[in-house]
């Protein structure tokens, strides 16, 4: 039998959610279970509620379940939105106090969702309040633990004779997890372990914070012995991360000599600057010390003009960014196109139009990252579906920029950057750095765009001696000067575009898009979607259903014929993506002239489970599907 | 071998109106590289879009003609990449004021070594002659419609709020002047600002040379014009902190703030506020990442053979449970 668990906290953001499920991933990882996390949290400091799922398996996991086999509610609002995603056999920890909490009682719950909940409780006849949830709970044979965590605390006060302690609500995230861990029957010592390394950085309280663990641990365990599942050891596989969504693609923009990143705080993106920023200083092989130079700028348009800057010094510099700030972007990134500049934008998606769901995920800026500036000019728009690929992927995308003279929009997405998992460790050694035709001496005369066969010119960089030349957002001549002459206007606009045929024939097959599994029912997708996909196909084919599925990395010149070529025994093909109108849908149908067979897509925010499209799948083996599903699980 | 004067002319067709003050500036820029010798390869000069935007097109060395309001970003990001440079950024005063205002004060409060001068005609030329932010309020140009119904900015005292440590003005018709004040503002260690009073022959009929010129404020005993331009140098004006105690330094900003507010019959130029106590941003760096100078961003190697050089081992380890 596969240990697959999920395990869900939640309470009012700023209570130590995150760290709780930091902690309890960790611990994960060390008992040697594949992790995927996920966090959702509102956009919000202080208050709102948040919460994380946890999933560990015997298997590698790429994405969540519905619902979740345990629960740890820090506060009565986490009951009422997840007690009853709690699957049977699963277990309920709660906050004691917590019980005859009404819903009129928790102000952050939204309006219509409070209509809703009026509505459900009203068809159970039931009061509006905790312990409904808490019998309904029981009636589907949840176990119910409650805990009170305020006498939890007074008790380890007394114990450890320090008063004070009694008013430590910030060590409530400690006690949950302790708390799940003990009714787990888990090993105590990856618990204060893992304690020990996330608290490495304030080492006044790591003592504190174990023994609390210590004393949370044994006392669930105890109380609650009756509890049958077990969280044991199991094989750990060597070289194994716990990574975060937003390390994948800093740890590839430090190898591959990323040396320059200006940003605009932004949701969900600054996570990777800072991390950039606080591994600024670089171990360099047989060299002094490198560094990245991080610039927090006044906004996104210089963001990106920083970056465009950097880069004409020969430095391989990106941004970072989300949909509202890409979209101060688009003038620059025109003139980076115009101008042959090699840049890299990071642009990690979230739920637009506008501020939209500012920390809720989604994938709806595929065709605005496709056609954003004006006028026409060659990019490269490439997605990564998971925090893997976004390491390997951010080195490639340098080498595109680089190769091919131009900006590239790599696209990630609020479901990669706030995921947690563990994967193999990164392997430096399969990346490569291929600057192209950037030039390191220069002698004679020296045309920045000079015209070459494959439109790519031999590039000089500010400070480099005979390699002057000029820029502009105007058209321009060979030097780089004005130029408004129709029949150079025609050769420059030739020149810039023979780069679309380069980049489909230089760019690897196995880099444009690349194929799982064999079967006349073919999935495409892109990006984030992946995870979940790939999970859901497992467990068709455990049912005897093969499903393959077409992950199309590259968007931007949309390799039509490679896909043509993969789609041409198929013949059930489904979209699947988190937007409302099926973008890569729209590309498929202008470049392919195919209308898929059928949609899933998804746009609350919220990420796809592997669950959700298993059942949608399901539905089309069976002939039951509409052509347009739309997936509405998860809070 | 010295590199002359004509070393930094390009061969291209300036197209700018006749008596254009933009001519001032351009010469001026060339003279004071020349004299300072810094070699073409060794400079870059950023611009914005505008008549003042093609001034780039016209130097040969390093040309980088940007994005109307966004020349500083693009400047800042190259002298932060590569510190060995000498960056001279250069825009008009809508570029600069109006959709570049924000940039401008930022760049103040970063105080990034490097120069920008402001071509500063109160007028949007290359569109025709609409109202810039230098325009004051009521003031009519000859192709306005209407009376400007906009306050003027004040981009002296703007640039010394903000944060820049060597703040100017200069007058384009006296090169000279300007170029001098050029070589000190490239030779200021911080952010140093030129505001460039410059004549629009075509679309300013109010500060024309002639009104610079104080023709229509003829002394009545010498019966000839008193110029309104006078330099703050030919006076007993200090503009140096040189000190770091805050009352000097407060002393200093409240005199080249009230400086900043002259204008009419007489118009200071020269240097309003110089501050080289003030950090600039390269060394801010230095704070956190010791040798940025000796390997900034743009000298440093990242690959040896087409394989990345950066251990990220360590890294790593520190990722493995």
């Amino acid at each position: 039998m596969v240990f697959d668990y999920s395990w869900l906290i939640g309470g009012p953001q700023g209570s130590g959610v995150d760290t709780a499920a930091n902690i309890f991933s960790r611990v994960g990882a060390k008992l040697g279970y594949h992790v995927f996390g996920k966090r959702e949290y509102h956009s919000n400091i202080k208050g709102l509620h948040s919460y994380f799922v946890v999933r560990l398996s015997d298997n590698k996991v790429r994405s969540n379940v519905n619902g979740a086999n345990m629960m740890i509610a820090f506060d009565a609002e986490t009951m009422i939105r997840h007690g009853l995603s709690i699957s049977k056999n699963g277990v309920i920890i709660y906050d004691s106090s917590i019980v005859n909490t009404t819903i009129d009682q928790i102000p952050t719950i939204e309006a219509d969702h409070r209509v809703r909940l009026d509505e459900f409780f009203k068809s159970k006849n039931m009061e509006p309040k905790v312990s409904s949830i808490i019998e309904l709970a029981k009636e589907s044979g949840v176990k119910v633990y409650p805990i009170s965590f305020w006498d939890t605390l007074s008790n380890i006060a007394d114990e450890l004779k320090r008063p004070e302690l009694s008013r430590m609500t910030r060590m409530f995230n400690v006690l949950g997890v302790s708390f799940s861990l003990g009714v787990l029957k888990a090993p105590i010592a990856p618990l204060l372990e893992s304690i020990e390394e996330i608290f490495s950085a304030k080492p006044a309280i790591v003592d504190l914070n174990k023994k609390a663990a210590n004393f949370a641990y044994n006392y669930a365990s105890a109380k609650f012995s009756d509890f049958n599942i077990s969280l044991d050891e199991t094989d750990k596989k060597p070289n194994t991360m716990l990574v975060q969504g937003h390390q994948g693609s800093a740890l590839g923009k430090i190898v591959c000599g990323c040396r320059f990143q200006s940003y605009y705080p932004i949701t969900p993106a600054s996570d990777e600057s800072e991390f950039l920023e606080s591994n600024e200083i670089l171990q360099v092989n047989e060299d002094r010390p490198g560094s990245t130079t991080i610039v927090q700028t006044e906004d996104e348009i210089s963001a990106i003009g920083m970056a465009v800057g950097a880069s004409l010094t020969g430095t391989r510099s990106a941004t970072s960014t989300s949909g509202p700030g890409f979209s101060l972007m688009a003038e620059t990134l025109g003139w980076a196109g115009i101008n042959e500049v090699p840049v890299v934008i990071s642009l990690f998606q979230r739920s637009g139009p506008s501020t939209g769901l500012p920390t809720r995920h989604g994938q709806d800026d595929l065709l605005f990252a496709i056609n954003a500036g004006h006028g026409e000019f060659p990019r490269i728009v490439y997605a990564s579906g998971d925090v893997e690929d976004s390491f390997y992927d951010t080195t490639k995308c340098f080498n595109f920029a680089d190769v091919f003279q131009l900006p590239v929009i790599h696209i990630l997405d609020k479901f990669i950057a706030s995921s947690v998992v563990t994967c193999n460790r990164f392997e430096p050694d399969l990346v490569s750095i291929d600057r192209g035709k950037l030039l390191e001496k220069i002698d004679g005369d020296y045309k920045r765009f000079a015209h070459s066969p494959d439109g790519i010119s031999p590039r000089s960089k500010l400070g480099l001696e005979n390699g002057v030349f000029w820029n502009t957002g105007d058209e321009s001549d060979e030097h780089g000067h004005i130029s408004e002459d129709p029949v150079n206007r025609i050769q420059m606009m030739d020149k810039r575009q023979k780069k679309v045929e380069q980049i489909l024939t230089l760019v690897p097959k196995n880099d444009q898009a690349v194929v799982y599994g064999k079967s006349d029912i073919c999935i495409v997708s892109w990006g984030s979607p992946k995870g979940p996909i790939l999970d859901a196909i497992e467990m068709h084919r455990k049912e005897g259903h093969e499903i393959s599925f077409i992950d199309i990395k590259l968007l931007e010149p949309f390799p039509t014929e490679h896909i043509k070529s993969l789609l041409k025994d198929s013949s059930v093909i489904i979209d699947i993506e988190a937007n409302m109108t099926a973008q890569l849908g729209s590309l498929i149908r202008k470049n392919l002239l195919k209308d898929p067979d059928y949609y899933v897509l998804k746009y609350t925010g919220r990420p796809m489970t592997c669950i959700e499209i298993f059942d949608s799948l399901k539905k089309i083996l069976e002939k039951k599907a509409e052509k347009r599903q739309v997936l509405l699980y998860g809070d | 071998m010295a590199i002359k004067l004509g070393d930094y002319k390009t061969g291209v067709h300036n197209d700018w109106c006749p008596g254009c003050g933009d001519f001032g500036i351009v010469n001026a820029i060339q003279m004071s590289l020349a004299e300072m010798q810094i070699p073409k390869h060794k400079t870059a000069i950023f611009s914005g879009i505008g008549c003042s935007g093609k001034t780039s097109h016209f130097i040969n060395t390093y040309g980088v003609h940007t994005l109307h309001g966004r020349v500083l970003t693009f400047a800042q990001g190259a002298k932060i990449a590569n510190p060995e440079m000498t960056i001279v950024a250069a825009g008009g005063d809508g570029d600069g004021l109006g959709i570049g205002a924000g940039h401008f004060v930022a760049a103040g409060r970063r105080n990034v070594d490097m120069t920008y001068i402001i071509f500063d005609n109160a007028v949007y030329g290359l569109t025709k002659g609409q109202a810039s932010p230098t325009l004051k309020l009521g003031e009519q140009t000859k192709s306005l419609s209407n009376p400007n119904p906009n306050y003027n900015v004040n981009p002296i005292a703007l640039a010394i709020s903000s944060g820049f440590t060597f703040v100017a003005r200069s007058y384009s018709y006296d090169v000279r002047q300007l170029k001098d004040l050029i070589i000190s503002a490239i030779n200021h260690k911080g952010l140093a600002f030129i505001d460039v009073l410059q004549p629009c022959p075509t679309y300013n009929d109010l500060y024309t040379r002639d009104w610079f010129g104080g023709l229509d404020q003829v002394n009545e005993e010498t019966k000839k014009p008193t110029p309104r331009i006078y330099n703050l140098a030919d006076t007993d004006y200090d503009p140096v902190v040189h000190y770091s105690t805050i009352d000097e330094l407060n002393q200093k900003l409240g005199q080249a703030l009230a400086k900043s507010l002259e204008w009419g019959n007489k118009i200071p130029t020269g240097v309003f506020y110089k501050n080289e106590l003030i950090t600039p941003y390269t060394k801010r760096i230095t704070d956190k990442i010791p040798n940025y100078l000796e390997n900034p961003a743009a000298q440093q190697k990242i690959s040896k053979n087409g394989k990345p050089i950066t251990d990220i081992s360590k890294l790593l380890d520190s990722l493995i449970v």
